[in-house]
């Protein structure tokens, strides 16, 4: 049986943004800790630490969920995306454009793991509402913009991302 | 905040969890989806010398309708139950609550069994397995039992649960006909914790029960009559009988209120809804 004993490190393998990596960890190391110090991944952003800012929102499997809730060798053998899967050759993603254009961060502590969350979002729901969107954000916590220009940034996003109206 | 150190099983099959629970005794605990055990973890309310992660057990991870019952596997997330195409038809009250279930990232980790073993007072889904009557299956090394969910749950976040032993399955009881459904919940914002949930079940013969959590210890149960006389005075009766506390997110007084009008509004809508 797969014992991996507390105190030695043991490897563990995944994929990220649609590159296999692997690390050696102990059993108690969280996600967030094998991205940000053993990856060099440090778009993920660590706050609470008990699955309440939403900060450390990754896409586990497509799904968003708290990698501050996850033990590092739980990810063994999972797709995983974070901030860092969002851009192109460079070039923004959609909703990240439509962040930088409607001011929906201003310290940006929080924003990576929101833009996980609606990225997740539209790709299974495309037309999401308003509704769904600010029940989606309900997960995140963002001290600076109040979340106007997030949900702002959000219908905007839809809008291009459907191929509708650019100004939501 | 990081867990404190311990050894960590990926079992891959039911012999090599129950054999890892035997041995860890009662410094093992079971890992599923970890939305509530790693909180405790991160913030060391928590200490096992072993984690078994039961998610790569292929048979954990089965929904099955079978007669009337729904059993939901220990692995079964709370999201996977969320899209299962049967809810809707089979257990109305549970498709009701499971919104309210923390936040859509928390679900899709979080398991059904999970929450019911964590028994936080307030959590919805044991609301919903003590509001219908269902069963939690235990297993350890050479027995399995079922218990009801009455008995199961104990205390805050205590249950019967022993050592060695671990949650397989629960089991609701699916929809009758010609019974109706409600969930209602009190909270800060949508997501967090209950200040107080109600579930109710309209029966056909008139017969109804309402379940309210978030007040006591665990989830508790109100059995009303056929045309029932008097519902405010019974409702008032069982707003005090739950002994509700002060706390930072509530008042004891206005625990007992929400008791007597959510658990009114939410009644009043499963009898309405009886189809």
């Amino acid at each position: 049986m797969p014992r991996l004993t507390q105190d030695e490190t043991h490897p563990v393998r995944f994929t990220l943004n649609g590159r296999p990596v692997s690390a050696r960890v102990s059993p108690r190391t969280l996600l967030t800790d094998v991205l940000r110090q053993e990856i060099g991944a440090t778009g993920t952003h660590v706050g609470c630490e008990h699955g309440v800012c939403g900060a450390c929102t990754v896409q586990i499997e497509g799904e968003p969920a708290r990698a501050c809730l996850m033990l590092a060798h739980q990810a063994e053998g999972c797709e995983l995306r974070t901030v860092e899967g969002l851009a192109t050759d460079d070039a923004l993603s959609s909703l990240q454009e439509a962040f930088r254009e409607h001011f929906a961060l201003q310290c940006g502590f929080c924003t990576a793991g929101i833009l996980m969350t609606l990225d997740a979002l539209f790709l299974r729901q495309p037309d999401a509402d308003e509704g769904a969107i600010r029940e989606a954000l309900s997960g995140h916590l963002c001290r600076c913009t109040g979340y106007a220009p997030i949900v702002q940034a959000a219908l905007a996003a839809r809008n291009r991302i459907k191929g509708g109206p650019i100004d939501a | 905040m990081k867990p404190a150190p311990f050894d960590y099983v990926a079992a891959r099959e039911m012999g090599e969890a129950l054999e890892a629970l035997h041995q860890g005794g009662t410094e093992a605990r079971v890992i599923a989806g970890g939305q509530s055990l790693m909180p405790m973890l991160n913030m060391r309310l928590a200490r096992p010398a072993t984690l078994v992660d039961i998610t790569r057990i292929p048979e954990l991870s089965r929904i099955e309708a079978k007669g009337d019952n729904v059993t939901i596997g220990a692995a079964v997330r709370q999201s996977t139950l969320e899209r299962w195409p049967d809810l809707a038809d089979r257990l109305p009250l549970v498709r009701a609550a499971l919104p309210w279930v923390g936040h859509t990232q928390l679900r899709n980790r979080g398991t059904v069994c999970g929450s019911v073993a964590h028994a936080d007072p307030s959590a919805e889904l044991p609301l919903c397995l003590i509001a219908l009557g269902g069963t939690v299956t235990l297993r350890r090394r050479r027995k399995t039992r079922a218990v009801a969910a009455r008995d199961f749950f104990q205390g805050m976040m205590s249950t019967d649960l022993a050592p060695g032993e671990m949650i397989t399955s629960v089991t609701f009881p699916a929809h009758q006909t010609g019974t109706g459904y409600a969930f209602r919940e009190v909270a800060r914002r949508h997501g967090d914790f209950a200040i107080v949930a109600c579930a109710a079940i309209a029966r056909p013969d008139g017969t109804a029960t309402l379940s309210v959590g978030g007040v006591a210890d665990t989830p508790r149960t109100l059995d009303l009559p056929a045309d029932a006389q008097g519902l405010d005075d019974r409702l008032n009766e069982f707003a005090w009988h739950l002994q509700a506390r002060d706390d930072l997110h509530a008042t004891a007084r206005y625990r007992r209120d929400l008791v007597r009008q959510l658990g009114r509004a939410t009644l009043k809508e499963a009898l309405s809804c009886r189809d």
